[in-house]
């Protein structure tokens, strides 16, 4: 029967490293000084396997325990052949791994095709190393670590009635002694000072943005401002846009880069015959069987401009509004709940066609204060 | 000296003379998880995120988030001298003139759909496995948090490039907000500082988007994990699973590798994605302009119910005193989100107060088991899916060749009754399945041995089901009853969760929500508290904890030493129709 | 003629003759009727009056019936032909989309069953009856110096919003639909903005101009063939078919992966 240390240690054992030389410490036996009286010890030969236990739940064991996980699988031949097919993955990994650098530093970009060639290159050199490691992570574990299903038992969350009640005992004693509960003027005073603090961050934001007012109402157009083509920025004649059926997107004269302008003044022409101008299409408002409505949907604001020449319906792709052209662009279809407002648009004394005011309402998606 | 003794030694002894770690590691590394594949889903969103962290960053080293005006003169050249955003055209720069750029924008956005897909998934993982009764309510509200933020971070990075596709989504978030009564204008113009579109919306997307919510995302993330290793995982029922152990392999080795493996086919998974499917080709959408739309635009598929909604909405406004309410725009923007995430958060409490089942859960409920929770959970599902379908409605109205008027019909009325349907089939079909295991109890499973007996008749001779499936089969919550509304105690008070209105509200729901085919174990299958799984509720309503003792070299002493019951290992005598019981143990 | 009626009452007799008679059939047919051949640009030869009389039979063979003899239309079946153009009827002859199978609500593109002559008599004819815009010359609608660039922009100002980004296609109401363009040749593309067939509106050459309308014929042929850096396209309608492959190809290739991974050895689960 053999003493042991604290370690479970065989007094055989040459000293464990690390723990040559020091003096005893939390308990910690000292290191045998002397040469051991058991078998001699090559440096690097591992001691025997009865020597290494490991420690128990509730601190060292008098007796070593057994082996809570085996050392090898159960099939030794099949871990073999295992072992050699997540090795042939960790090398094709590690050899993509390489074609990607290679793949970076040979490939270049700068053109389509050529981003098409990198693309792939590089793609796929990731993905053959990601699946390489993770078949053969995979195999490793399912065939090379041994099987095991082990039970640790589950103590219920709550703590025990003794440790609530010294919780609770040090939490009213710490509140006693900290007179928050006694003194209500301190209490009140700092609460109360904390409270504008809180509501400062808030405050803060208030320069992120100007208050809406009236800008909502309105928008860049105006009397005698003509309308031009988008991207072409031609001005338009009726003559020009005199064939029935025709559409065609317009912006204010002067704003085509200012993007906060045309997300309200963007409009579309429609070219109708005359005849089939209806109300509630203001005819004072047409030229020639040209109509002009705000081209932002009443809906959520998506720019509308899908027009079916046939029915005259004018569609937004977003989620299918429609409004009748000829008939003031009534709504016909969908959750747009109020028409296109129409631009009442003119010629000038060039004969191209300019708008007579702003629109008689306000355009894109209603609001709060809209009325 | 072996390898491990010099690493335990050596580095691990520098360590522990600082930190004092070895008992807590040795208790993480022995730390049992238990295993199955649906266990895995959370892991795909933990590691789509540590992938979107990484090629994230790598982003952030090009991408400009300025809405400043530029010509372009790049690489693309099909937009040569286009006016664009500095964020626009940076994106081209990222794509076109970075090697590796195009790479890691398609990875990141492919990691972004299969984050908030695998959300979905797990999420509705834990609903159906009522994994998300105490202790584990909290852990349901952060992951439902995430869920939140995860929306609100893929539809702001989506929006950084600032093409024509995601800038129309920002003008339809812009239109919704604008719609909200009294406050809409202003947050509206706080949001974009300004009148649609601005010039900030970009920059402060970008903050939200690389710094705000990825912090907040990361700190819950860790919540959430730290909550499921102190709680420890729940596990699917099972031979020898309890509520009170937890049975599988531990950390080390085990669920390191496997989890580790894991981490490999995520990226394996977008990076293939990212090699053979294009993603946001923004090239191809042109930059953005208040002034043009294309038709098909849809947003991401996690914001597609939204946009459904939107659509399938009629045309309801009303102009009172000047003002104007929205409701074809502020109902299907906010009611279908609210009603969704609120119900889910919600959802536990709400379960435990009608089934005033207070004890702890760590074993899995089989869905068929919860007919009526799994039903509304179909119905949850069916809804949104109703509102994600219409939210394509143009597309398949091109390509399945439907009127598309015809399609918002249909979904009109689906949105209202596909549910209810869903409520209803789901339902019968877990009843079904309750009676077809309960089948299986009591006559066991059929061999295909047909025998004829002495008298002429033919039988099929079948043996008892496994000691596993049984357990599985038998694994039940029993749930407490509620006294009844008009139940007193001898003094004449009624009990106080039961009386009143509500009280009276909550017995039906009670009923309802505990429909399920009543577990009878059939002959011989184990006695009275016997078996595994569960005990059976004794009259108080306090079901007894039965702790079973298992195998393995752990698992001596444990927190409740109860009644030592039969474990599965007990007798399945006479079953059936055959005489000897035929003991067929897997 | 000895040699056949020795052999009339060969087992093979039967088919031999039915198998004659279908080729004589077929090649007597062939030589009557039309080759389809598939449009070109070419120019159309040079209006004359045997080409406008050619033009008028063909139409009342093919057309009239829906059109009317005087191409005058009928309500609810076709709309009248007068002033529409040589080009109108190019555009819609040359694409196969007439002669209509019948009344629907969109004539969607199919084979062709006139041929470029035919499609140029009856384009005469038609012209001839009032005028309309003309077919577009080789050197009109060639993209040689125009920009791509430029095209883009007016494609996504005025066309995106019926044909897509790309040109892929779009839903209209009521089964109606603006097609994809990955088939039209230049001269189509260039026909149909200047006419308006179906329900698409008028381009006319005022509206935008023919360089802007060559400017967008080079982004429509140029685009549609172009390279996907990013791998397969996915039809280049946007996020719905990316998030069908999130959930279709992602999301169960992740629980497959999760499937092996938890696998137990060998044993499968008890699931009786």
């Amino acid at each position: 029967m053999s003493e042991t240390n604290g370690h479970g240690e065989l007094p055989g054992d040459g000293p464990r490293p690390g723990t040559h030389g020091e003096p005893a410490e939390q308990g910690y036996p000292a290191a045998a000084a002397e040469a051991p009286a058991g078998p001699r010890r090559v440096i690097g030969t591992p001691p025997p396997a009865q020597a290494r236990t490991l420690l128990g739940r509730d601190g060292p064991t008098a007796q070593a325990a057994p082996r809570e996980l085996p050392a090898d699988p159960s099939d030794l031949g099949k871990a073999k052949i295992a072992e050699r097919i997540a090795a042939t993955c960790f090398i094709i990994a590690t050899l993509a791994g390489i074609g990607f650098i290679a793949a970076y530093i040979g490939l270049p970009v700068h053109s389509v095709d050529a981003v098409l060639r990198s693309n792939l290159a590089l793609g796929t050199a990731l993905s053959l190393a990601m699946l390489g490691l993770a078949f053969g992570a995979t195999i490793w574990v399912r065939n090379l670590m041994p099987a095991v299903e082990l039970t640790e038992p589950r103590k219920p969350l709550a703590s025990a009635p003794a440790d609530r009640a010294a919780f609770a005992e040090t939490f009213e004693e710490g509140t006693d002694a900290s007179q928050f509960v006694k003194r209500p003027l301190l209490r009140r005073t700092l609460i109360a000072a904390t409270l504008p603090l809180v509501v400062a961050p808030v405050v803060l934001l208030r320069d992120m943005g100007p208050l809406p007012g009236t800008s909502l109402r309105h928008t860049v157009w105006r009397k005698g401002l003509r309308l031009i083509e988008d991207v072409s920025n031609m001005p338009i004649r009726p003559s020009d846009f005199s064939s029935p059926g025709g559409m065609i997107t317009v912006i204010p004269e002067g704003y085509a880069t200012d993007d906060d302008a045309l997300a309200k003044a963007a409009t579309i022409i429609i070219k109708l015959r005359p005849e089939e101008l209806q109300h509630p299409t203001v005819l004072n408002w047409t030229v020639d069987g040209i109509v002009a409505y705000s081209k932002i949907c009443t809906h959520v604001g998506c720019p509308v401009s899908l027009y079916e020449q046939t029915t005259h319906h004018i569609l937004c792709p977003c989620h299918q509004s429609t409004f009748d052209a000829p008939r003031g662009a009534q709504v016909i279809f969908g959750p747009a709940a109020r028409p296109l407002p129409q631009l009442p648009i003119t010629t000038d004394a060039d004969g191209y066609l300019v708008a007579q005011s702003d629109f008689h309402e306000p355009v894109g998606p209603s609001f709060w204060e809209r009325g | 000296m072996s390898m491990t003794t010099k690493l335990v030694d050596g580095t691990g002894g520098w360590l522990d003379d600082r930190f004092r770690g070895a008992k807590g590691f040795r208790t993480a590394f022995r730390k049992i998880f238990p295993d199955h594949w649906t266990f895995l889903l959370g892991e795909i969103a933990l590691y789509s995120f540590i992938i979107l962290l990484l090629t994230g960053t790598f982003l952030t080293f090009w991408f400009q988030p300025s809405m400043t005006g530029v010509v372009y003169h790049g690489s693309y050249k099909a937009l040569d001298g286009v006016r664009m955003s500095q964020a626009y055209a940076s994106t081209l720069g990222i794509s076109f003139d970075v090697r590796g750029g195009l790479l890691m924008r398609q990875i990141h956005h492919w990691a972004a759909d299969l984050f908030m897909a695998a959300i979905f998934a797990h999420m509705l993982r834990i609903f159906f496995t009522g994994a998300y009764r105490k202790p584990r309510e909290v852990n349901w509200l952060i992951g439902i948090t995430m869920l939140t933020l995860g929306l609100l971070e893929g539809l702001f990075g989506y929006s950084l490039p600032d093409d024509l596709l995601s800038g129309a989504g920002l003008r339809i978030l812009e239109g919704v907000i604008q719609s909200i009564p009294v406050v809409g204008t202003y947050l509206a113009f706080f949001l974009f500082g300004g009148a649609f579109p601005g010039h900030d919306i970009i920059p402060r997307l970008y903050i939200l988007h690389v710094l705000l919510i990825p912090g907040l995302l990361l700190a819950l993330i860790t919540a959430h994990l730290f909550i499921m290793w102190h709680q420890k995982h729940t596990q699917m029922p099972g031979k020898g699973r309890t509520d009170q152990n937890v049975i599988g392999a531990p950390f080390y080795p085990y669920f390191m590798a496997k989890t580790g493996a894991f981490f490999f086919f995520t990226f394996a998974a977008v990076a293939l994605a990212s090699t053979f499917a294009q993603i946001n080709p923004v090239w191809l959408y042109g930059p953005y302009t208040p002034v043009a739309m294309s038709a098909g635009s849809q947003p991401d598929f996690y914001m597609g119910w939204l946009e459904g909604a939107l659509r399938v909405m009629v045309p309801w406004e009303w102009n009172v005193f000047g003002h104007t309410f929205s409701f074809n725009v502020f109902i299907p923007g906010l009611l279908p989100l609210g009603a969704i995430f609120t119900g889910l958060a919600l959802w536990p409490f709400l379960e435990a107060w009608i089934t005033g089942d207070k004890r702890e859960h760590h074993v899995n409920d089989r869905p068929r088991n919860a007919p009526t929770r799994t039903a509304i959970g179909l119905a949850g599902i069916t809804f949104v899916g109703v509102l994600l379908l219409e939210g394509a409605n143009d597309l398949i109205a091109e390509h399945l060749d439907i009127s598309l008027y015809t399609t918002t019909r249909i979904a009109q009325v689906a949105v209202f009754a596909a549910p209810v349907i869903a409520y209803i089939v789901t339902k019968r079909i877990c009843l079904g399945l309750q009676r077809k295991d309960q089948h299986l109890l009591e006559h066991g499973v059929e061999t295909g041995i047909i025998r004829q007996l002495p008298s002429g008749e033919f039988i099929e001779v079948t043996r008892p089901v496994s000691e596993n499936a049984h357990a599985v089969l038998t694994s039940r919550s029993q749930l407490p009853t509620l006294p009844s509304p008009d139940s007193a105690d001898e003094n004449g008070i009624p009990a106080p969760a039961s009386r009143g209105a509500l009280g009276k509200v909550r017995a039906r729901l009670h009923t309802v929500l505990t429909e399920s085919v009543e577990l009878t174990t059939g002959n011989g299958h184990g006695g009275a508290g016997g078996g595994n799984g569960h005990g059976q509720a004794s009259g108080d309503g306090e079901p007894a904890h039965a702790a079973v003792p298992t195998g393995g070299p752990r698992g001596a002493a444990s927190g409740d030493a109860g009644t030592s019951s039969s474990s599965g290992s007990a007798a399945h005598d006479g079953p059936g129709h055959d005489g000897p019981g035929e003991q067929a143990d897997s | 003629m000895r040699w056949i009626t020795a052999r009339r009452r060969h087992p093979a007799a039967g088919y031999a003759v039915v198998l004659l008679m279908l080729v004589a059939i077929g090649m007597g047919y062939a030589a009557v009727t039309g080759t389809s051949s598939p449009a070109s640009a070419s120019a159309p030869a040079g209006t004359s009056q045997r080409q406008i009389a050619d033009g008028q039979s063909l139409f009342n063979k093919n057309c009239s019936s829906c059109h009317g003899l005087e191409a005058q239309g009928v309500s609810n079946i076709a709309p009248g032909l007068i002033g529409v153009g040589a080009a109108a009827v190019d555009f819609q002859v040359s694409t196969g989309r007439m002669p209509a199978k019948g009344p629907a609500a969109e004539n969607g593109r199919k084979p062709v069953s006139l041929n470029a002559a035919q499609t140029h008599a009856i384009a005469a004819y038609i012209a001839s009856l009032a005028g309309g815009p003309a077919i577009p010359a080789p050197a009109q609608v060639s993209t040689s110096g125009a920009s791509v660039a430029v095209g883009q922009q007016l494609f996504i100002a005025n066309c995106a919003q019926c044909h897509n980004f790309v040109g892929a296609g779009g839903a209209l109401t009521n089964g109606k639909y603006a097609p994809a363009l990955t088939q039209a040749t230049p001269t189509q593309i260039y026909e149909a903005m200047l006419t308006g067939p179906e329900a698409m509106p008028v381009f006319n050459d005022t509206a935008i101009t023919p360089q802007n309308k060559r400017d967008i014929i080079a982004y429509v042929t140029q685009t549609r063939s172009s390279t996907n850096p990013g791998g397969f396209s996915l039809g280049r309608i946007g996020p719905v078919t990316e998030g069908l492959v999130a959930f279709l190809g992602l999301l169960f290739f992740m629980v497959l992966a999760a499937m092996w991974i938890t696998a137990k050895h060998g044993k499968t689960e008890a699931h009786e």
